[in-house]
């Protein structure tokens, strides 16, 4: 099999925050409804612990992200995502679900900057409330950069990951790499 | 003349001299300045020229609110009209010039005297130039145009950027005067996150200037301590040069921040637009003062009495040598004594009231000033500025009893609480008799989403007098705005800062001077400097039946110029008011609408310009494109390569070449950017059986089946091939531009109508990256890539799909064709597009493989008779208008359109339906050229009969060709038709089957 890439392919941008492709990451999609026992107790025994609303267990290469409530987006390994797709196959087998292995369609970022220099970035581009204390680390927050859909999660207090669609990789790395240009830092959170 | 004074300057730094220059003069100022104080500071009273008469005009007021002195600040890519000298900070090498005069400021030829200005009345733009219609456009709106307007467009791009900045907090305070800072203290103390803006670029506003005392200090010494204690609490946030720009809905707040305005550096952003989600807002927006209206009150050297004392106070700039103050209250006073204690001289002090007993005229009587009640301005003499004041008896009709030399008239009619950003979002206001102003009406205010209050009015904005009353409101609405959020409950509120209500004699309204002004003075009295709206005009509409005050506005443009009639807009309904003999509260305002001062447009646009002014959506295999010289397409925001033009090659020959290599041997198409969504579910057959007319629940998984869907009204909106994947799943294929609409309608429907079918919906659309092979050796090339699965007709024929792998590479591979040739589409992860796309380039090698971009597509299905959402849909066709038929399934009870396409005009025989068109000459057809038919419609245009949806030059059959919609269209073949064009004779079409090339599909299905 030809390896595979990101659409990024392993761009990085240094200002006040540094952007930096994260690589291939597996992510699978699955529709069905979390507030379903057997749902969740049939994820459970697949090894996937369901997120609270809004809320993400784990990380890239293995977690589980809350979408919507009946919607989740599960991180492994890029590698592994096809036989994770088989597995819960076999795992959800007989419940009302649909499963997709949607790791390309994606591309992943990872943000870091001193103190709160990744959420001013963000805030510049996106309406999300950005305060910390109302996306701590453990949150995932659905939303869009200036004129396109993203998801973004804060894996530490001065770090996060970012993910939109495949095809504004480009768009999105140019519209961080401007609102992290120096000098135009905020100061305000 | 206006002059910088030796001494004094609260704001200035006089050992940092700055240089810049006004219409090319080089000139000195100070840091600290504002361009309107420097230019005070050196003599220069003219500023600009009026927009409608270019008369004459200096600075007025020392804040936004400033009607007059307008500038181009700048040049080139940093150039900007419009500017307002009394808000821009002075920066070494600042180049501002004055607008709408020629040849100079001083000398402007345009300059309209008071006979011509008689056939320029209110509202003539609506009557005087009406006929000969043709005059307008040639003769009056030329004209008009060149003497009318202010700053000019810039010519460059914008060599400065902008950015954006997105916060929620839970208060919001704007204005950083002591009510701003007080109201901002008291809402943190209840412990929420609290922002505080200011317009300026120092915290305290005007108090400092006005000699307020608060707790026993100066305001300036105060401020400095309340902001440093501020800003040492971690919930408040402080910002200046900051000024809210309008309040919406639920607390969104605009903001707009000047980052370099004051010191240029194109490496930063210029403007930054705050959007704030606010829980509660405080106004503390102050007021502004209001002019008087007298005979010639627009000649330079008037001037608000607020604003003289600021530029003394503020600057050390003396606007006159001798200022004559006129006032209907006491507040003017203070610039009086100001004036007085600066050295400057005060002739006089015309009150226009019969009784001037407060404290501050005492004072004024007591320092020697001649008071001089029930007194008001006959008129001024004077060419570019005030020389001489005649004065007269505000009671009489404006006999002349005196006259003084003057060089400025500070004017006074009283104070209006600032009540623009209440008013945004639909705070109602109030009329207070006693100040004869609008104040907020607390008991209606905006509300937010839960129908409660959401913005508290602090200070001077509340209608608030006297400092003391003025820190109460302040602290008032702090706590107010605290405790609307749940905040600060059980806490005992903070100490209000204490500060003395002065005691004052009250003011007494003055609409006009002197009050029985005759009518050659009222046609010389101005309410909008700006746009050139005097007290006859206003007067004039109410005559002319103008009752309402927002069409009054309209008519005679008061409060319709960059100011948006911040000084214009009580004195001039005070006027519409008299003349109708109603009460000013029943004539009410204009509507107050954000901006509440103009906003840049860079700042509107923020990052979104250049590169970044629309996202690009690339495929994975878009590198290889730009390398190859593509010639792009537009298909909603992906860019499709529209052919690959070779050295030396037109793009139109790139396409024939492209479309004859593919007919003949083999192509290679990007088709990544259609739509690929999951459909999956017990109830997915269901609700496949409802999206599509076809009957999609019967498709065999390993099928593939061609689709339609329309809306609800029955037109024609997407079409695309369908996979059967399983049992319960399905793929279905949309158009590049319709994924994200058609998968947004899905989830609606499943979310809204059909809530309890058990279907869900995956948009995968870029999950793949797919690839079209066509043409006859098709499947050689395949079969070169050491196929996992058989390819064979027999084991995979036209319209199946399959699994397997190209060599290593897992692929899904679809047997369906949009050329007419033998066609394979195949998907692969996104992530390994690129490779399978120049594996396959390698491998047709030997077959010739001709990649081929949108328009060979497009030439290729049209030979074919294949429609296009777009080209032959345009919203208002319905399937069975393109012959479809065969598509709609009979044996449904429902579809989405069904019900709308069986409604008697969808089954009208007369509608237009898709016919192919076939030049007698063999040229190409105009695209969207209509056919002509017998006589005229109601408009007398000529009636037609049908128009062209599709036409190319085809290479296969070296003609042009078209399709179209033609009334009866497929009831008519081989008649002509007559197509009409721009230049030269109708080109003559014969009607005919739209299937060009290979009617009966051979091809494809080899």
């Amino acid at each position: 099999m030809p390896e595979s890439v990101t659409p990024l392919d392993g761009a990085t941008y240094s200002g006040f925050v540094t952007i930096q492709d994260a690589g291939l990451v597996g992510m699978i999609l699955l529709r069905a409804d979390l507030g379903d026992a057997d749902v969740v107790s049939a994820l459970d025994g697949a090894g996937i612990e369901v997120p609270g609303a809004g809320a993400l267990v784990g990380g890239l290469g293995n977690g589980a992200l809350w979408m919507s409530p009946d919607e989740l987006m599960i991180l492994c390994a890029h590698d592994e995502a096809e036989a994770t797709v088989e597995t819960l196959g076999e795992a959800l087998g007989g419940l009302h679900v649909l499963v997709a292995n949607v790791s390309d369609s994606r591309a992943v970022f990872r943000l870091a900057g001193e103190g709160s220099a990744v959420r001013e970035v963000l805030a510049k581009l996106s309406p999300a409330d950005l305060r910390q204390t109302a996306l701590p680390p453990g949150r995932v927050r659905r939303t869009r950069l200036a004129q396109v859909a993203a998801a973004f999660w804060f894996a530490d207090d001065d770090e996060a990951v970012l993910i939109c669609f495949r095809s504004v990789a480009g768009y999105v790395l140019d519209l961080l790499s401007k609102a992290a240009t120096p000098g135009s830092e905020v100061g305000h959170f | 003349m206006s002059h910088r004074l030796p001494k004094g300057g609260r704001l200035i730094d006089r050992s940092r001299p700055l240089g810049f220059s006004f219409n090319g003069k080089e000139l000195r100022g100070y840091a600290g300045d504002t361009l309107a104080s420097a230019l005070l500071g050196r003599g220069q009273v003219l500023m600009g020229r009026s927009f409608k008469y270019h008369r004459p005009r200096g600075v007025v007021a020392s804040g936004p609110e400033e009607p007059n002195a307008l500038v181009g600040l700048g040049r080139d890519g940093s150039f900007e009209p419009n500017v307002r000298a009394t808000t821009t900070e002075l920066f070494e090498g600042l180049e501002a010039r004055s607008q709408n005069h020629w040849p100079s400021l001083e000398y402007d030829v345009g300059a309209i005297g008071s006979l011509l200005s008689r056939f320029l009345p209110s509202g003539f733009y609506y009557k005087t130039f009406l006929w000969p219609r043709a005059f307008w456009k040639h003769v009056y709106e030329p004209a008009i145009r060149l003497s009318a307007g202010l700053g000019k467009p810039p010519r460059r791009r914008d060599a400065d950027h902008y950015e954006h900045f997105n916060i929620t907090t839970d208060i919001l305070v704007i204005g950083g005067g002591i009510s701003g800072i007080v109201a901002a203290r008291a809402a943190a103390e209840t412990g929420a996150d609290v922002l505080l803006v200011e317009q300026a670029s120092t915290w305290g506003g005007r108090a400092p200037v006005d000699g307020v005392r608060i707790d026993g200090s100066g305001a300036d010494e105060w401020t400095g301590s309340a902001v440093t204690s501020l800003q040492s609490m971690p919930n408040v946030r402080m910002r200046t040069r900051t000024t809210a720009a309008g309040i919406h809905d639920h607390g969104y707040v605009l903001l707009h921040e000047r980052l370099t305005d004051h010191a240029p550096d194109h490496s930063v952003p210029r403007h930054r637009l705050w959007k704030v989600r606010a829980g509660q807002i405080v106004a503390a927006t102050g007021a502004m003062e209001r002019p008087l209206s007298f005979a010639g009150n627009d000649r330079p050297g008037c001037m608000l009495a607020s604003a003289v004392r600021d530029y003394v106070v503020n600057y050390g700039v003396a606007p006159g040598e001798r200022t004559v103050i006129l006032t209907n209250n006491d507040d003017a006073y203070r610039t009086a004594l100001t004036l007085r204690e600066a050295g400057l001289g005060v002739p006089a002090v015309l009150d226009t009231r019969q009784e001037a007993a407060g404290p501050l005229a005492k004072a004024a009587r007591d320092a020697g000033l001649s008071v001089r009640p029930g007194c008001g301005i006959a008129g001024i003499a004077g060419r570019n500025r005030v020389e001489r004041v005649q004065l007269c008896s505000q009671d009489g009709d404006g006999k002349v009893i005196d006259e003084i030399q003057a060089d400025c008239i500070a004017m006074s009619g009283g104070w209006s609480p600032t009540v623009h950003h209440w008013c945004h979002a639909a705070g109602k206001l109030s009329w207070n008799d006693a100040e004869a102003h609008f104040a907020p009406d607390p008991a209606r205010p905006p509300t937010g989403a839960d129908g409660m209050a959401m913005m508290h009015v602090a200070g001077r904005a509340s209608g608030a007098t006297g400092a003391g009353a003025v820190l109460e409101s302040a602290h008032a609405a702090g706590v107010s705005a605290g405790r609307a959020l749940g905040m600060g409950r059980g806490k005992k509120p903070g100490r209000v800062p204490e500060a003395e209500d002065e005691a004052h004699h009250p003011m007494e309204p003055v609409w006009l001077v002197p009050a029985r002004a005759p009518y050659s003075k009222r046609a010389k009295s101005w309410l909008d400097f700006q746009n050139d709206v005097k007290v006859s005009d206003v007067e004039l509409a109410a005559r002319e039946g103008y009752e309402s005050v927002e069409h009054a506005k309209r008519y005679t443009t008061l409060g319709m110029a960059t100011d948006q009639g911040k000084l214009s807009n009580i004195n001039g309904l005070a006027i519409l008011s008299r003349e109708l003999g109603t009460p000013v509260e029943e004539v009410g305002t204009t509507t107050f609408r954000p901006p509440y001062v103009p906003v840049t447009m860079g700042a509107i646009a923020g990052e979104a310009r250049g590169g970044l002014f629309q996202p690009v959506r690339k495929t994975p295999i878009h590198e290889w494109h730009i390398a190859s010289g593509a010639h792009w397409e537009p298909v909603g925001h992906w860019r499709r390569p529209y052919a690959y033009p070779m050295e030396g090659e037109s793009v139109h020959e790139a396409v024939k070449r492209e479309v004859q290599a593919t007919r003949s041997g083999v192509g290679l198409l990007d088709a990544s950017t259609l739509g690929k969504i999951v459909v999956k579910g017990p109830d997915a057959a269901r609700f496949m059986d409802m999206l599509y007319t076809n009957m999609m629940s019967t498709l065999k998984p390993g099928k593939c089946r061609y689709g339609l869907m329309c809306s609800e009204n029955g037109f024609l909106v997407d079409d695309g091939v369908v996979a059967r994947l399983d049992d319960d799943t399905w793929l279905c294929h949309t158009t590049s531009g319709g994924a994200d609409r058609i998968h947004a309608s899905m989830e609606e429907w499943l979310q809204t109508e059909w809530w309890d079918w058990k279907a869900y919906v995956a948009n995968v659309t870029e999950q793949f990256a797919q690839i079209g092979v066509a043409g006859p050796r098709a499947r050689d090339v395949l079969n070169e890539l050491g196929p996992s699965m058989d390819l064979g007709g027999e084991a995979l024929p036209f319209m199946a799909w399959t699994d397997g792998a190209l060599g290593n590479m897992p692929v899904r591979v679809f047997r369906i064709s949009f050329s007419g040739e033998l066609s394979f589409e195949i998907a692969a992860p996104a992530g390994q597009g690129r490779a399978l796309w120049d594996r396959l380039l390698e491998a047709g090698k030997p077959f010739g493989i001709t990649p081929y971009g949108t328009e060979a597509l497009h030439v290729m299905r049209a030979e074919k008779g294949f429609i296009m959402i777009g080209d032959e849909t345009d919203g208002t066709v319905i399937p069975q208008d393109l012959g479809l038929h065969w598509a709609i399934s009979k044996g449904k009870d429902d579809f989405l359109g069904k019900r709308a396409q069986e409604r008697e005009h969808m089954a009208d025989p007369l509608r237009w339906r898709l016919v192919g068109l076939e030049t007698l000459d063999g040229s190409v057809l105009p695209d969207g050229a209509y056919a002509a038919d017998e006589g005229v419609n109601a408009n007398g245009q000529r009636r037609t009969q049908g128009r062209v949806t599709s036409t190319y030059y085809s290479p296969t059959l070296d003609r042009g060709i078209a399709m179209g919609l033609v009334e009866r269209g497929p009831d008519r073949m081989g008649e002509i038709l007559e197509f009409p064009v721009i230049d030269g004779e109708p080109i003559r079409a014969r009607i005919v089957s739209p299937a060009f090339h290979d009617p009966d599909g051979e091809k494809q299905n080899a």
